[in-house]
Order: C-alpha cells, then structure tokens, then sequence
C-alpha cells in the first residue's frame, strides 16, 4: 500500500480524476508505478514466443494464455481467453489458461494502476490491453512466416493457430514459428481485427473451468495440500477489535490430534492433524478476551451516529443547475432510505496455506489481489518481497471479501509459530463473525416535481468510505468515488442536480466492498425514490422514466424491452406487483422487473424476474445472462434477509442458520435479454445484485402501496393489518 | 481408533477419532477435496455425498457411523448412471460458477435422479432446497435437472 502511495502523483489525480468527468461509470483515478517489486513470470518463458505477460506458445504450439485477473465464478478467464484467443487467431478448444502470479507491473488492472479483480472491470478495463497483446503476438507470427517463406506479410493469413500463405498453399503452425517469433520485435500498434470478423467473441462458448469443476477436480484455495503439512483454524476476539487476555489450553492439548497451541495477541489458533482435531481444540480452549472499546456497542449506536451525521452537509460530488432554487418549484417531496450491514459469506470460508522457512515464504490462496496478498505475506514473515510466492487458485466466490489480504497476514503470522506448513481455514462462524462489512448507508433525498418531471434533486449518501481505507490515494477532497458511483452519473434528464457525501465511520466495524459497491446503495434509494416520486405525479412508474431518459439513450431502449417482454401493464392479482429497477451502472445499461407477491402475514414470494441489458459488446452472451441471474439472486437475498447486527461489540450472526440465503425453491424463473450492440464492453458481475432490491422493493410497493425505505423488507409492515 | 471406509469402491484404512465428520476424513486425511466445507451444520449442503445412494451432509456424519456402507463422492459419481447424466447436463446448460457449492448439487441432483428418473418441479424444489449456491446458478440447476432426465429443451445457443 505504502507504494502505491507514493507512486500516486496528485496531479495524474487531478487531471484523471473525479472531476474530470467519468469515462467508466466509476473509474478510480491511479497509476501506481511498481516500487521494490520483483519480476515474477508465471513460468520460465526461455523456449517459448513469449512476446507479453499473457501469451506463451511453447514449440510444440502449446499455447498458454496467462490471465490476470482472478476466477471467482464470473467466468473471467474465458472471457479475456476468448479476447486474447480472437486477436490471436490461436485454436481456442487447445488453448492452456494459467493463473498470474502476483505482479503490479505486469498484471495491474488497468483501472486501478494495481492487480485486483472488482467493481465489474476485467473485462471493459483489459480490453484494449488484451487485444493488443494478441495482435501483436499474431503480427509476429505472420511476420515470421512470411520471412522464412520470403513472402510479404500482407499475402499471409492466420487462423486456429496457423499461418497460411495462400498463394502457394504452404502453412506453418504457431509451434513451428515460435522460436522465429520470438526474435522479432514486437509492434507497438498492431492491427486489431475489425469486429465483424470475430469468430470468438460475441459466441456463447463454453467455459474452460467447468468440466474439473463438474467432478471435484478443481483446487480451490481451500484444498491446497503441501507435503507434511498440518491443519488450523482461529478464533479472533468476539468483540470486534478485542484482545486476546488470557488462554488455558489444558484441555485442547490432551485431545487427540491437536498438535500445537498458537496465541496471538489477537487471535488463537489451533493446529492439529485435520480441521477437525484443531476445530475440536479450539472449542476446548477456554481463552479470556480483553474486549475492548467496543464492548458497548450495538447496532443502534451505529445508526444513531449514521443519522445524526446525514444531518450535516456532505461534500459536493456533483451540482448541476440551481438545486435550491428548484427544489422550490413545483412540488417538493423528501425521503430518506437506509440500508444495512452485510456479510458476504462466500461459499468457500476464509483461508490461507502457508509454507515458511527463514529465508522463504510461500502461500496458496484463492483472491481477487495477488500482489497485496504477496506484500501483507512479506510483512507478516518480516521477509523481502521477492522471497513471498503466492500460488493463486480458483475463488469458490468472492463477492469483494477477497479484496482484502487479512487472511493471509494471521495466517502467516500463526506460521511463525509453528514448524510445518499450515493450512488455515476459518470455520463458517468464524468467516461471519470477522468479516468486513458491506457499509451501512443512509441516503437523504429532496425532489421537486413539475408536470410528471423532476425539476430538482439534491442528493446525500451518509456512509463509510470503504475507498479511504482500502485505496487512500483515491480519496480525494473528501469523496468517496465508490460511495457515489451511480449517484454522480444518475441517468435522467433533470436540470438542477446536487449530489453530496458525508463520510462517517461506525465504531467498531470495518467495511469493505461487497458485490454491487457503492452503486448498490445508490441505485436502490434513486430507483426507490424515483416510484415514490411516479405515484405522487400520478404516472406509470415506467412512463415516469422513459419520460426522463432522453439523454441516456441506451437504458432507455433496455427499459422499453424489459416493460414489453416482462407484461408490464397486464393485469395482475391482489397483492401482487411488478416494480421496475433503471441503472447505468458498471458501463452496461440495465433495466428489471420484478414480479413479487405479498401475502396477508407479510412474506414475499418471487414469481418472475425480467431483465434486459445493453453491456455493449457481450464477449461471451452465455456468461452474461449467467452472471445476470446469479447477481439478481445475489441481490433479491439480501433485499428479503440480509442484515449483520451488532450487540455489544459482538457481530449476531453466524452460519446460513441465521444469516439466510435464497434457496432454489424461493427462487423465480428469471429472463434475462442481451441487447446487440457495438459498444465498448461494460460491466457485469455486479450489476444483477444493484438492480435486484429496488426492483423487488418497488413490486412491493405496487402490491400492497408500502414505501418501504429500508432493507431488508420489513414484514410487518407490509402484512395485512388486522382491523 | 482405527476405521475402514470404502470411498469410490476403494478401502481406506484411516485412524481417526470415531466423532471425527467423514467430511474431514475425506479431505483432510484421504485428500480428497472435492468435497466441499460450508457451514459445518448441514445448511448448505456443499459435504453431500452419497451413503449407499442416498444424499448425506458429511459434515454431521461421524465416522465411526459409516460403517461398511458405500460412501460415493463427487469424484466418484461420474461413473453412475444418474451421476454421469447430471454432470453433463451441468456443463451443457453451463451451470457452473464458481463452482465451489456445485459437488454438492450435483450429488443432490444425482440421488433426485437415480430415485425419481422423471421429477417434477416440486420434487426438483424438494429434494435440491437444503444446498445453497452464493453464485445463484438456481436458474440453470432446475433446467438440467429436467435435461438430465431428459425433460428438458436444450436452450439454445
């Protein structure tokens, strides 16, 4: 972290920053320079054409594409393989994909100046970058070609990973030219393909992580397995930010299998045999914690100083227009929507497999930043950089939990104490209970109405910024870029707009990113509001919006085609609703419809979901939908559950028993229609869990005539009230 | 205390404490890690294996009461008949996603199959309920479960 702030320069901040209006929808204003980093390629690339970090083709035509970014899921490594593979013009069924190593200059995301997978951006961020490579790797395979047959370069073709020369039917495989290749200099501007030539790209092709996945041939983090290696697990203090006092160990060291008692001065862990044994030890364990200065927090305290701080004036993000001058024309109208705490529960908990000797540290991990893993492993060891191997693995979810490196640091930390390799896995509880949460957020709003329009809109997001601590250089002037991501940028036509933050921190907890981001709260409180604001104008909540959409083109087609293909306007029983979510967000241009039923007692039953969505160029269209549904369901969970509470310092939940998941027989049948289009590739991932709780809030609304203004959904108040 | 369980077909002699959970008998001591941890407390169903056919969350079942039934894993399940029919329905409809929670499903979905060739939606709902996917890959279970049983139409691509 320490380098990449001191590689920031304020000016390339000011010049490409916030300000400066947003080419992405969220685009964080960095370019870290790499500082004391060690060349790692993935592989030895002597005897390969190895003209970049993402392309090896060994002489036998082995073609390796190595991929920067991580596999949680999202489909990623078939994507930027199908972008590398199109410019490539390699035989995509034999390409061999590979996991990068750690490595900020070599595999930084382009967004964020270091390597991290997040905020929906592999793909709209690497794509220039990844064609390119694979031109230029297909540029100097022709030319190799082309000299050895002494031909002009222009006469020869690739494909499926293969040189041709037409003219006199003669062909070279990649393989063959390899050695050549790699001589020759790489080009600086190779010649991309025009897209109408794609063979690969825009194709649902299938994935290449599924097969292993199908039968349990996969490795996750959680199932590294290093020779002589033994088993752990921890518990850090129940309070949050707590101490370890005291621990009495008697009992754990006589069970069978516990080999070995680890106390921190924030932690025990145990180590035994298997996870069992050390799970077992850790029960027995009786360890007396200093609690700390959050022994006295609940979750009411949070609240309590979340809204008296959305009381202040925040920070100007944005301001266009007159706000307060408009806001006393026409009508005015004001609310206020709070959203939760969250947990991410991965399905794969929290781990960390360490191997440390005294000049060496290796890990093997699944995460979404391979070089922050390599850098908090280094510290925790007190070893140089260059001595830190990671071994990244496929993610068994992500969801922005693995943006953080705080499992590694206690893990290497535990290892110093032990003599073998570890592995560290931390139990369902312990994963819930320690996380770092989705912030909670409390949205302030103040519209004016005018003729079925918005005149006015002044906007407040009250929350903590999870950027000021994850990435400070990127925050600048008092603005969290996330927190107002999809606020800033909100897509209707309306002439005098403010948008403001106000940071505030809740005691005891940390934040982090989780799976939608900043647009996750801004997008439920806008699309919220916006059919508050319909209803008080006497309007259909689509038309109200289709109304305001003129400059924002591209959602206003997605918009037209959810309404005709979700029935929008059909007749519908009592107490149900469709309610209708519009998002620019993450690049991609998305609008959904929910169809809900409320019954008399309050709960909520999902019938139908209707999506459609312009994400620009759709790499892989299969992946798309796949990602829309899994993100809906994402986001429809936590709208109907979802709430970390806090007493005493103590986080309540723990396992799926009390922190509920949607389950296959909640969920609706959910459509999902890609939109053809020419555009630059957008965001994905995250968008289906933005559009999902104002969707569903919203049919809620139309069902039973609640404004619901916070999450999760309030059952009681949307039961049918006994006279 | 020492145990033989037959995993796959294959004896195993383990040593282990007879409380131990076959999940981490599996994993930790055969190195078999296809079967996944998730909860601990068979909410999420990602430990199912198959005890003489029928769906089990091995992360409740001790060792010491597996006895010399067949313990059939995701590793194993291929070479059934319902098994291989769900795994392929899996990756033709491309269920997967980050797979971790999909041993799991593709377990539960395999004993749906192998004792009710032809389930209905209901029955789909019943008998895959207890195993949570964080993906949310519901959509596309319930659709290969019916193209596994050969009720389904192939979406096309």
């Amino acid at each position: 972290m320490t380098s990449t702030r001191a590689a920031l320069s304020r000016r390339a901040v000011l010049q490409n920053g916030l300000a400066g209006g947003l080419v992405l929808a969220f685009q964080w204003p960095l370019r870290a320079a790499p500082v004391n980093e060690p060349e790692q390629p993935p592989d030895h690339p002597d005897g390969q054409f190895a003209p970049n970090a993402f392309i090896r083709i060994d002489n036998a035509g082995k073609t390796t594409l190595v991929i920067p970014q991580a596999e949680m899921g999202q489909g990623v490594y078939t994507a930027i393989a199908m972008i590398l593979a199109e410019e490539l013009d390699a035989d995509f069924a034999q390409v061999v994909i590979q996991h990068a190593p750690p490595s900020d200059k070599l595999y930084a995301n382009p967004l964020f100046g270091i390597q991290v997978t997040g905020n929906s951006n592999s793909i709209r961020s690497f794509w220039d970058k990844l064609r390119e490579a694979g031109a230029a790797a297909r540029a100097m395979l022709i030319a190799a070609a082309a000299a050895q047959w002494q031909v002009d370069a222009a006469s020869c073709s690739a494909s499926n990973g293969k040189v041709t020369h037409a003219t006199s039917n003669r062909t070279l495989t990649y393989g063959e030219l390899a050695d050549a290749a790699g001589k020759l200099p790489v080009p600086d501007k190779p010649k991309l393909k025009d897209p109408k030539d794609f063979t690969l790209i825009g194709k649902p092709l299938k994935r290449h992580d599924t097969p292993d996945k199908s039968d349990g041939k996969t490795i996750y983090g959680i199932d590294a397995m290093v020779p002589d290696m033994k088993f752990a697990t921890l518990a850090q203090c129940p309070v949050l930010g707590g101490k370890v006092k005291h621990v009495d160990d008697t009992a754990a060291k006589k069970l069978p299998g516990v080999r070995q008692v680890v106390v921190l001065d924030d932690l025990v862990a145990v180590v035994g045999d298997h996870m069992w044994a050390a799970w077992q030890g850790l029960d027995a364990l009786k360890v007396t914690w200093d609690e700390g200065p959050n022994a006295r927090i609940n979750s009411t305290d949070i609240w309590n100083g979340l809204r008296v701080e959305s009381t202040k004036n925040g920070v100007v993000a944005k301001s266009e227009g007159d706000v307060d001058k408009g806001l006393t024309q026409g009508e005015r109208f004001d609310a206020d929507y709070e959203l939760p705490l969250l947990a991410h529960a991965t399905m794969e908990p929290m781990n960390c497999t360490v191997r440390l000797t005294p000049d060496a540290c290796e890990i093997w991990i699944g995460t979404q930043v391979q070089s922050r893993c390599q850098q908090y492993a280094a510290k925790a060891a007190g070893l140089p950089i260059e001595k830190v191997t990671v071994n990244n693995h496929y993610l068994g979810g992500g969801f922005g939990r693995r943006l953080e490196p705080d499992m590694v640091e206690s893990a290497v930390r535990i290892a110093k104490q032990v003599s073998t390799p570890i592995k560290v896995v931390w139990t369902r509880e312990e994963d819930m209970q320690h996380d770092v949460y989705r912030p909670a957020y409390r949205d302030t709003i103040s519209a004016s109405l005018s003729n079925g329009k918005i005149v006015a809109w002044k906007y407040k997001v009250t929350g903590s910024s999870v950027l000021a601590r994850w990435l400070p250089p990127a925050f600048q002037k008092g603005i969290d870029g996330d927190a107002v991501d999809s606020a800033v940028d909100m897509p209707y036509d309306i002439p005098n707009k403010r948008v403001e933050y106000v940071r505030a921190e809740p005691p005891a907890v940390v934040t982090g990113f989780w799976r939608g981001v900043g647009p996750n709260n801004n997008v439920f409180a806008i699309e919220s509001f916006m059919d508050e604001l319909a209803r008080k104008a006497n309007m259909d909540p689509v038309a109200f919006r289709l109304g305001m959409l003129d400059g924002t083109p591209r959602l206003k087609s997605a918009l037209k085609l959810v309404a005709e293909k979700s029935g929008w306007g059909s007749p519908l029983p009592a107490r149900v609703g469709r309610g209708v979510c519009a998002q620019p967000s993450f690049g991609s241009f998305i609008a959904t419809v929910v169809e809900a039923e409320v019954d008399d007692v309050g709960a909520v039953h999902l019938r139908r979901v209707t999506c459609a969505v312009d994400t620009g160029i759709a790499v892989n269209p299969d992946t798309i939908m796949a990602q829309l549904q899994g993100g809906l369901i994402f986001g429809l969970t936590a709208a109907l559950w979802g709430e970390v509470t806090i007493e005493k310092g103590r986080v309540q939940q723990s396992n799926f028993n009390n922190y509920r998941m949607l389950r296959i027989d909640e969920t609706p049948p959910i459509d999902v229609h890609v939109i053809k289009s020419a555009e630059h590739p957008g965001g994905i991932g995250e968008t289906g869990a933005t559009a999902g709780p104002p969707a569903l809030r919203n049919a809620i609304y139309a069902a039973t005539g609640v404004p619901l203004r916070r999450l999760p959904i309030d059952r009681a108040a949307i039961a049918v009230k006994k006279a | 205390m020492a145990f033989t369980i037959r995993v796959n077909g294959a004896s195993h002699d383990v040593d282990v404490g007879g409380d131990t959970p076959l999940l981490w008998v599996l994993r930790d001591v055969l190195g078999m890690t296809g079967t996944k941890y998730g909860c601990g407390i068979a909410q999420c169903g990602a430990c199912t294996v198959h005890i003489d056919g029928s769906p089990v969350r091995s992360c409740l079942l001790p060792i010491g009461a597996v006895g010399g039934r067949a313990v059939t894993t995701i590793e194993g399940i291929g070479t059934t008949e319902a098994g291989a029919k769900v795994q392929k329905a899996w990756l033709d409809l491309e269920v997967i996603q980050c797979g971790y929670c999909q041993s799991g499903q593709i377990m539960s979905a395999a004993a749906l199959l192998a004792k009710n060739p032809h389930p209905d939606e209901a029955d789909i709902d019943a008998a895959m309920a207890g195993n949570i996917c964080r993906c949310g890959t519901y959509v596309r279970i319930r659709e290969a479960i019916k193209s596994a049983a050969g009720d389904g139409v192939r979406r096309p691509s």
